[in-house]
């Protein structure tokens, strides 16, 4: 019997149309053993967590580049509440400033992978607090 | 509720969970899935397969939009292989499909092949079941990026599509055994490319070679999919071979077959764990070193350790 592998989408949202560091975190987390759902470009918070959902995924991934995360991050965070789901972990990365994380905590970002994070704390993150991928 | 329940009731979650479980392999998957087996029959099961780049998710993307014009909900599983390093995967069809996501009537699974050769994953049957009892009028089933001897989705799917390109290799190809045999419909995408009319001309001379004259002639349709070129026309021979499979009594024969192969799957899967639960490990341990010093050869040991089971059996 396997056991359930662990599912990770990878989602950008917004208009920002530079997906290279989304791409190499997808890259590192299937190097990892974790299913990764890649989305591609230009995707609405809606969109995010409707794949989510039909994907059944443990954990999304936002990548947001553009300066704009603090309205769409908050946003998928807040759709999925709508949509009662509480048991997907949700984490940010790109150029983020150090001052609107704690903002972004409180609206139930879990954590802020800012540039320069080692690939390798992405990976840990994951598979601690979701399993692991194999 | 439990997930059947939950599947049966229009519970988007419910179906992704139940798919999850079946990923799985989990024990409770297949009794969720008996509940649903008297609810299933009901969709027209399309496999789309094709070698990688050909377009394949663009194509499946285009059909979903149209069958949605035409009022019939969607099914998509679509598969993309896993690492066999790492267990890993990229699951990145959807990339072609985002304008589907927020349609109601749609619902896209993404799996990974989880070691399992043949161009599906072990689960998609299971996937496809799902889907139809919850109530999806149409499901496509798609392959990863088929090579010749990817075929398993034949005896999945209704109606089989090869997506094609143009310059892909020459004739020999088309008459090579595999891939080419299971076509109920081929498609040449990206048919703006030079070489269509030739490639065209090679699979409809393939056909021709067939010794035995087939009721059902594979059409041969040149897309450009991305500008949904040549789309009408695939979803009309779609719906023109659903009519004859059902029309010759082909579809109840298929029907059977189906169920054939998935108990032979069942029984051997289950005999599996029966087998791994019961065998002697500590003899299994001495067979493999007696193995190695080269004292017994594999099939007489694995005949050996058989030998104890079928005992154990008549006991």
């Amino acid at each position: 019997m396997s056991e359930r592998k662990t599912r990770i989408l990878i989602a950008k949202p917004g208009l920002d149309g530079h997906d290279r560091g989304a791409k190499i975190v997808a890259r590192a987390l299937r190097d990892a053993g974790f299913e990764v759902i890649y989305t591609g470009l230009h995707q609405t918070p809606e969109q995010i967590v409707e794949t989510a959902i039909q994907e059944d995924v443990d954990a999304i991934g936002l990548s947001c580049l553009s300066g704009a995360h603090m309205t769409l991050f908050p946003k998928v965070t807040r759709l999925l509440k709508e949509r009662g789901i509480d048991d997907i972990l949700v984490t940010g990365g790109g150029i983020v400033p150090e001052e609107d994380i704690p903002a972004l905590k409180e609206a139930g970002i879990d954590k802020v992978f800012g540039p320069g994070t080692p690939l390798q704390d992405i990976i840990d993150y994951h598979n601690d607090k979701c399993g692991t991928g194999k | 509720m439990d997930l059947a329940e939950r599947v049966l009731s229009g519970d988007k979650r419910g179906v992704a969970r139940l798919i999850s479980l079946i990923e799985s392999e989990d024990e409770d998957a297949y009794v969720q899935l008996g509940k649903l087996h008297s609810h299933t029959g009901n969709a027209h099961i399309i496999g789309i397969t094709g070698p990688p780049g050909s377009g394949k998710s663009t194509i499946v993307d285009k059909l979903a939009k149209a069958f949605r014009g035409m009022d019939k909900t969607v099914g998509i599983i679509a598969v993309d292989p896993t690492s066999p390093f790492t267990g890993g995967a990229i699951l990145g069809d959807r990339i072609r499909m985002t304008d589907l996501t927020l349609d109601p009537g749609i619902f896209i699974r993404s799996m990974g092949t989880r070691g399992h050769l043949g161009g599906l994953s072990r689960a998609a049957s299971g996937a496809v079941r799902v889907m139809d009892a919850y109530g999806m009028d149409i499901i496509i089933l798609e392959t990863v990026g088929a090579g010749q001897s990817e075929v398993e989705i034949v005896s999945h799917a209704h109606t089989t599509i090869i997506v094609e390109m143009p310059g892909l290799g020459d004739e020999i190809q088309t008459i090579k055994a595999g891939i080419m045999e299971i076509g109920d419909i081929f498609i040449i995408n990206k048919s703006d490319r030079e070489g269509a009319d030739k490639t065209s001309m090679e699979i409809q001379a393939m056909l021709g070679l067939n010794p035995n004259k087939p009721e059902w002639v594979p059409p041969i349709i040149q897309t450009i999919a991305r500008k949904g070129k040549g789309v009408d026309a695939v979803i009309e021979k779609i719906e023109d071979h659903y009519q004859y499979l059902k029309d010759s009594g082909m579809y109840e024969k298929m029907i059977e077959q189906g169920i054939r192969e998935e108990l032979d799957v069942q029984i051997k899967s289950q005999l599996g764990r029966i087998i791994k639960n019961i065998i002697n490990e500590e003899k299994l341990e001495d067979l493999v070193k007696d193995i190695v010093d080269k004292n017994i050869d594999p099939h007489t040991a694995a005949r050996l350790l058989l030998k104890d089971i079928e005992d154990k059996l008549s006991e």
